[in-house]
């Protein structure tokens, strides 16, 4: 069973938010990466880059497949997680506790249109 | 395409106790993986793992014209062969694209070969294959429906199959020879065979007594396998995948198998188009790429050349028994030299990458 945190907001493609001032941290649930298996490669964006709500950001590679990244919010990179370049393995021991981008978020960034996560458990559920 | 009904293979049910993960291939529901494909690869690697290729085509060639016939629609050549050998080569179009790669085994009975075809294109092989015959004094039979099939693979594998099967014919057996035996009555055919670049073996038995065998192994604490790993195996190794490296648009000499394409053993289909191939010399081999970058060159990503498109990946990963990011390639004979350099689009970016052997990893067979 998937780990749930309270607290953070939720996609539909399985990325988690977690809004702080004008910033947000974003990575991906325990859900996807229990789906993902075994990370080897994590694609992150350089810092600066812009993104539009629902945007490719980037991608996570398993043995099997590329699995895209989409941006939860709208807003500009300001840090990407250096430790996952040489340890991507780190989202498959703790998805929450690993984000991936840090994003200064524009004036209509559509955080309110995340799910909370009883809403996000409620998605998965019918997955 | 059409909506088929998947089929199942004889072990399906046990899959789905195991808690496989199923998908479909090759018009069969298939088992992915059962735990994780890393832990299933290792287990080939450094011990032994075994499959369910029971989805694998079954079809027999008898008669008095068979060995004449086998090679007029096979690249490599039967002529003469011992009983209980094997060969691999392709059955190729007249223009030289492939029909299939396949295993040969020269039966013991005269006059007879059992040929070992892709699940997926089982049906149209033994369509093609009658479509040949015309003039030839042979009996085809599509026979797949009554093999069940299990590949025993890794440096384990001859230990098991002695000790745990007490199939002690197997010890004996040389790397692409066959022995037949019987299993609880049923007949089997056992052989020093694989797709993974370890030593191994291949089972064909009854349905029936398949499931006796892998439950056998399966207590024994043998590691069943799917075809996720069967896949990472294989390309390590530099076999090639039909549909892949090899397609009805890609012959043998293009995928770099010339070594099972006999020009001198007389006509066989397709011949005369390899033949001008290869005088004229190819405009495009299959390669080893590898990257220096954690990411992965998977099949399709664009091969380019300053930003012109030369060639595209056909099969890649980041190789789990060597942890580099490879793939084989389809590129322009400009750029399939070793140490040349070209650059693979993954997603928005081009990585730089240096062609290398197709083989990434040194197999151990037992010859």
């Amino acid at each position: 069973m998937a780990k749930i945190v309270e607290g953070l907001l939720y996609s539909e493609s399985h990325e988690w938010v977690r809004v702080d001032g004008g910033y947000a941290c974003i990575g991906i649930t325990d859900y996807a990466q229990q789906a993902l298996g075994a990370i080897s490669y994590v694609e992150m964006p350089d810092e600066g880059e812009e993104f539009a709500r629902g945007e490719e950001f980037g991608a996570v590679e398993s043995v099997k497949a590329a699995s895209n990244l989409y941006c939860p919010v709208s807003g500009v990179v300001s840090q990407i997680n250096e430790e996952l370049v040489d340890a991507p393995e780190l989202l498959n021991q703790d998805a929450f506790a690993n984000w991936i981008i840090k994003v200064e978020l524009d004036a209509s960034s559509h955080v309110d249109e995340l799910m909370d996560a009883a809403a996000y458990v409620e998605m998965c559920s019918k997955l | 395409m059409e909506k088929e009904e998947l089929l199942k293979t004889c072990l399906h049910d046990r899959h789905v106790a195991l808690g496989a993960q199923m998908s479909p291939f090759g018009g069969f529901i298939m088992p992915i993986q059962y735990s994780s494909i890393i832990d299933e690869h290792n287990a080939v690697r450094n011990d032994a793992g075994m499959f369910d290729v029971s989805h694998m085509g079954e079809i027999t060639v008898c008669g008095p014209d068979a060995e004449k016939f086998v090679n007029f629609i096979f690249t490599n050549d039967v002529s003469g062969i011992p009983c209980g050998k094997i060969l691999y080569g392709m059955m190729l179009y007249p223009d030289g694209g492939t029909v299939d790669d396949l295993l040969v085994y020269k039966e013991f009975e005269k006059d007879s070969f059992f040929l070992v075809v892709n699940a997926s294109n089982t049906d149209r092989d033994y369509e093609w294959i009658c479509a040949q015959a015309e003039g030839y004094d042979v009996e085809i039979r599509n026979c797949s429906a009554q093999w069940g099939e299990i590949a025993l693979q890794g440096p384990s594998a001859e230990k098991l199959m002695t000790e745990v099967l007490g199939i002690h014919a197997a010890a004996d057996l040389a790397f692409y020879t066959y022995c037949r035996t019987e299993w609880k009555g049923s007949g089997m055919i056992v052989s020093r065979t694989g797709y993974t670049g370890e030593d191994g073996f291949e089972i064909y038995c009854s349905p029936e007594a398949i499931c006796g065998i892998w439950d056998v192994l399966l207590d024994a604490g043998v590691m069943p396998c799917g075809l996720g790993c069967r896949d990472t195996l294989r390309f390590e190794a530099g076999l090639p995948l039909y549909g892949h490296e090899l397609s009805e648009s890609i012959t043998p000499l293009e995928a770099g198998l010339g070594m099972f394409v006999k020009f001198d053993k007389g006509d066989f289909i397709g011949r005369e188009a390899l033949l001008a191939q290869k005088e004229a010399g190819l405009q495009r081999r299959i390669v080893g790429i590898e990257i220096q970058d954690r990411a992965v060159p998977r099949a399709g990503y664009p091969v380019e050349v300053a930003g012109v498109q030369v060639g595209v990946v056909t099969t890649g990963y980041r190789s789990i028994s060597t942890d580099r990011s490879v793939c084989v390639a389809m590129v322009e004979k400009e750029y399939a030299s070793l140490d040349a350099h070209v650059e693979i689009r993954i997603r928005k970016r081009t990585f730089p990458g240096t062609v290398c052997k197709k083989r990434f990893y040194t197999t151990n067979y037992k010859k």
